[in-house]
């Protein structure tokens, strides 16, 4: 994945991370990895996942934090 | 097969529930209180003589024919002016009737030229029918006609001629313009023998503000005013029923036909969504069906840079599975896609996604939802548990207050615009939100009460302002928000929206609306009885368009708009199949019916039908299927029906993304802006040449009827059908209704379709079901389809496309009434003479600023890229906006617009882009490469015939 793409998906991420951050920083999280699994496709979904692994650079926090989750359910599948 | 002659009952339908009870020759009638006594006859058979009545338009009383003799009532009223009474008794035929009617008929006749049998009405004409009806065989006055000299004929408009000659003054035409269109372009000009129908002020038909709708051409009873096709080709012999494949409205026609060709489209007045109107396009813009432009045969090439060869069917198709199989072995299964039609049929679109599922065996599947309307999808589905539209348009008739957001039907819709329009007239009010002061702002008979004309992008925070209102001053339905919604998530939607920071004090200058506009639109909203919000793409197209879509429905259901007749939430659907395109699974993350690819038992279902396994992951979205061809992987893709690279935005990131694939594929009618990145071309059948059904903006679905056969041999569907085949998936259907009956079996809210059924019926809303075998034309009447309804908080988040010193403007951009879309079909009629090419509208303020004159050459540059056009100087937009069209491709006006979209579903964000103009000289040299490449592209190789 290029790092067009890449820095491409962190502003979605963090897009819609501003909109579910009005669900506060309990219920945000969850919100935005479910909305990232229901939407995104898997090598979208991979390559957030490999931005977080090279250190998650801008992702804002509720954003890492549903990225994060994401990780979790992906191993868990 | 016939022609098909609707009963013109003289008069409109009364709408009355009262009964009223009267005699008529004798026998006994009862129709509803302020049925004229015109209509009753011709209800129960008897058709009273009529000239200046028809039933589109309300009664006028000047011909003086349908006179009536009512027992115990002096002199021979008008039967269209007198409306029934209870025991009336009323005789039709009486010899004083008889001899007064002949007499009217003799007056008539000796003003009028007869040459009949020349005349292009001939076989069409009231006037001649009721010469008949009368027994009128002799003319005292003579034939001359010296009293209504001919001012010679107006050809002006390009579908229609007026010759004033053959006039006789019964207003039928100005009425209809009036009443039925709203437009108000006519009038009868002079007095006595110099009455005259006139366009404007005394102007030709096309330089007068008429629209060409036709309702004045369906009006006339004589050759006034006639359609040039009329004229040219004859009286038609047989028509069918089909419904229009232009915008979302879906006016139904009767195609009227002499063999194979079309003589004409009438608008047929059963047709629930346009009950008898139609607009330029629909009407008479469907002359690019037979546009010598048209590819009628399969073509192929190696690569882009290689003229195009034509190939018979067979080749065409093996070539194209061949080369989507060698793509998935070489790159796996997910590097090819496709995207589905919005103006191709339900059928179509269900066998698109249907062969990307099942036959490529992934999830790529997107349509052009994904640019105009898939924030409505998302936006309502969470809110109230579906995505469509609330009501049916017959709902407008109810409203007291019209809430307009980011919406102009009056160019984009016009066909419901007129029909909002009437409500209008009738006292209803409205209220506009929009950057640019759309027609409907004020226009003939018609003014907002108010005008927000919000800073694009800040939509968001101008409705949350409104729903501030609406909470601070007590104006909520809480007994309706109690028992339908969810409490909790209300009281705290409440409290976020009743924050001081969402007063429109507090936002007037963000949005730059006086906060005192804001508040009294919310108080009218809130109180003034049934209120309705229609919205449009001026909503979705933003970064924030799924949460306006929210805000919108947050508002319906704290002021108890919803569930009944009259209020709602309505969007309006651009392309004419854009809800059934959506309805049928055409999102890479749900199957038909809006059920998530996740969900096991959905997906075991398709499998079980399908004989395949499918995948449980949602696929690539367009934008994203770009982003990953530019990447270099996602490498093959089957366009059906759509234009990308003109329609979508950013033009250059979209011919990357095109030019990085090794097997494009487009169906269409033409050689397309997309085909000219294509390796595969396959002709596509326009909607006169196929069966299949369309969905409307009121989730109505209604057939199309094949009228000809189709011209390149096969309908959209068969090729597709063919595809699959050689690809390995078998799909069998021998003809669409067989597709409707699949669809029917996987989908819940459309298994009580079927093409008997429409037949029957004309046309149902979905869900039709079990629950509801006619359809449902308002939905959320005793619940919400999710159960509770559900109240989002939407935070009111800036764009990141940001204006500054170096684009300091924003540009918005949108359609025009006589175009459709990217124009393939608009552009290939005579439409083109109200707009031939896309113009940049822009205040006067920064035309001045600039140095820019009317008509003159600009630059329109943003930071995605930059091209040239026309200005156009109004105060139709605010001084810091500009707008413009994109239905040209020598403009590309998407080579401006940014990849900024929707953070929910990706809509790309075309109504915000920074950009600058400046005065310019011509075109831009982009625009001259890109105009030459274009001309590269769709050369066809000479056919050589092979050697013996």
């Amino acid at each position: 994945m290029s790092e067009r793409s890449s820095e491409k998906l962190v502003h979605m991420a963090n897009q819609i991370g501003t909109f579910f951050a009005s669900q506060g920083a309990e219920q945000a999280p969850a919100a935005i990895a479910d909305h990232l699994r229901k939407f995104w496709d898997p090598r979208m979904r991979a390559g957030i996942l490999a931005h977080l692994e090279a250190g998650g650079a801008d992702l804002d926090p509720l954003v890492r934090q549903a990225v994060e989750r994401l990780r979790t359910m992906t191993a868990a599948r | 097969m016939s022609l098909i002659h609707e009963i013109d009952h003289g008069t409109p339908r009364s709408k009355s529930e009262t009964m009223v009870t009267l005699t008529i020759d004798g026998e006994t009638m009862t129709v509803p209180k302020g049925t004229s006594i015109m209509r009753a006859a011709s209800e129960m058979g008897t058709a009273i003589p009529k000239l200046c009545a028809t039933d589109m338009v309300e009664a006028f009383g000047s011909c003086r024919l349908c006179l009536v003799e009512i027992e115990g009532r002096a002199g021979t009223p008008a039967s269209c002016t007198t409306p029934v009474m209870p025991g009336m008794v009323v005789k039709t035929q009486t010899d004083r009737l008889k001899r007064l009617r002949k007499g009217v008929m003799e007056l008539y006749i000796s003003d009028h030229p007869l040459d009949c049998l020349t005349c292009a009405a001939n076989g069409d004409c009231e006037l001649q029918d009721m010469a008949g009806a009368v027994g009128l065989r002799d003319v005292r006055y003579g034939h001359e006609g010296h009293n209504h000299p001919n001012p010679g004929l107006d050809e002006s408009n390009p579908y229609f001629t007026y010759d004033p000659s053959k006039c006789i003054v019964c207003s039928r035409c100005v009425r209809a313009c009036e009443e039925v269109q709203g437009t108000f372009a006519l009038t009868i000009a002079g007095r006595g023998f110099d009455s005259v129908v006139s366009p404007g002020m005394e102007e030709s038909f096309l330089g007068s503000e008429c629209v060409s709708c036709g309702a004045c051409v369906q009006a006339c009873p004589t050759a006034t005013l006639t359609e040039k096709m009329v004229i040219e080709i004859g009286q038609p012999e047989h028509s069918v029923i089909t419904t229009c494949a232009y915008c979302g409205v879906g006016c139904t026609f009767k195609a009227e036909m002499r063999g194979n060709e079309v003589v004409r489209m009438v608008p047929w007045k059963d047709g629930k969504a346009n009950r008898g109107h139609s607009c330029v396009k629909g009407r008479f813009a469907w002359g690019y069906a037979s546009h010598k432009e048209r590819i009628l045969n399969p073509m192929i090439r190696e690569s882009i840079d290689q003229p195009w060869r034509e190939v018979s069917w067979e080749e065409a198709i093996a070539h194209t599975a061949s080369e989507f199989k060698r793509i998935q072995a070489k790159y796996g299964r997910l590097s090819i896609g496709g995207i589905t039609s919005s103006r191709c049929t339900n059928e179509e679109t269900f066998l698109v996604q249907k062969l990307i599922r099942g036959g490529f065996g992934n999830n790529n599947v997107d349509t052009c939802a994904r640019v105009c309307h898939s924030p409505t999808g998302y936006g309502l589905s969470q809110t109230y548990g579906t995505s469509a539209g609330t009501q049916d348009f017959d709902s407008v008739e109810q409203s007291d207050v019209i809430l307009l957001i980011g919406a102009n039907p009056t160019d984009a819709h016009p066909v419901f615009g007129s029909r909002m329009k009437k409500r209008l007239r009738e006292g209803a009010k409205l209220i506009v939100l929009d950057p640019r002061r759309i027609d409907l702002v004020r226009m003939p008979h018609v003014e907002a009460s108010y005008h927000l004309p919000l800073r694009p992008g800040t939509n968001v925070a101008v409705l949350t302002a409104l729903a501030h209102v609406i909470v601070t001053e007590g104006l909520a339905d809480e007994a309706f928000v109690r028992e339908r919604c969810d409490w909790d998530e209300f009281q705290d939607w409440a409290s976020f929206v009743a924050d001081p920071r969402h007063s429109p004090e507090a936002i007037a200058e963000l949005c730059g609306v006086p906060a005192e506009d804001i508040r009294a639109a919310a108080r009218l909203y809130a109180t003034g009885g049934n209120g309705a919000i229609y919205y449009g793409l001026g909503v979705t197209e933003h970064s924030q368009g799924s949460t306006t879509v929210m805000a919108i429905a947050n508002l319906a259901m704290a002021t108890g708009n919803i569930g009944r007749p009259g209020v709602g939430v309505n969007p309006l659907r651009g392309q004419n199949n854009v809800q059934g395109a959506c309805d049928m699974g055409s999102f890479p993350h749900e199957f038909s019916g809006y059920r998530h690819v996740s969900g096991d038992d959905t997906r075991q279902l398709f499998e079980s039908l399908w004989g395949v396994a499918l995948d449980s992951e949602p696929g690539l979205r367009i934008p994203n299927m770009l982003d990953a061809a530019v990447d270099g992987i996602f490498k093959g893709l089957y366009v059906q029906g759509e234009d990308i690279l003109q329609s979508d935005p950013d033009t250059r990131h979209v011919a990357a993304g095109l030019a990085a694939m090794e097997c494009v594929v487009v169906q269409d009618l033409f050689l397309n802006e997309t085909a000219n990145y294509a390796h595969v071309f396959l002709p596509g059948s326009t909607f006169l040449e196929k069966d299949g059904t369309f969905t409307n903006a009121e989730r109505r679905i209604q057939r199309v009827r094949k009228v000809m056969p189709s011209k390149s041999g096969k309908a959209d569907w068969e090729i597709t059908l063919d595809i699959a085949q050689a690809m390995g998936f078998d799909m069998h259907y021998a003809h669409p209704s067989e597709i409707m009956d699949e669809i029917a079996a996987l989908t819940p809210s459309f298994s009580g379709v079927s093409y008997a059924k429409l037949d029957a019926e004309g046309s149902v809303q979905w869900p039709c079901n079990e629950k509801a075998p006619l359809g449902t034309p308002v939905m959320h009447i005793d619940g919400f389809v999710r159960g509770k309804g559900r109240f989002m908080v939407t935070e009111y988040v800036a764009t990141d496309e940001r204006t500054g010193p170096r684009f300091p403007l924003l540009l918005t951009t949108g359609r025009i009434l006589s175009q459709y879309n990217v124009g393939a079909q608009t552009r290939r009629t005579e439409n083109v003479v109200w707009h031939g090419e896309d113009r940049l509208e822009i205040h006067p303020h920064d035309a001045e600023q600039r140095g820019i004159q009317a008509g003159q050459w600009v630059k329109l540059a943003s930071r995605s890229g930059e091209t040239s056009l026309r200005a156009l100087i109004t105060e139709r937009v605010a001084p810091g906006v500009v707008y413009t069209t994109f239905h040209h491709p020598g403009t590309q006006a998407n080579v401006v617009t940014t990849d900024f979209s929707d953070w929910a579903t990706n809509c790309p964000e075309y109504k915000v882009t920074a950009v600058q103009v400046m005065p310019s000289n011509g075109p831009t040299a982009w625009q001259e490469d890109y105009d030459e490449q274009a001309r590269q592209s769709r050369r066809i190789a000479p056919h050589v015939e092979a050697a013996e």
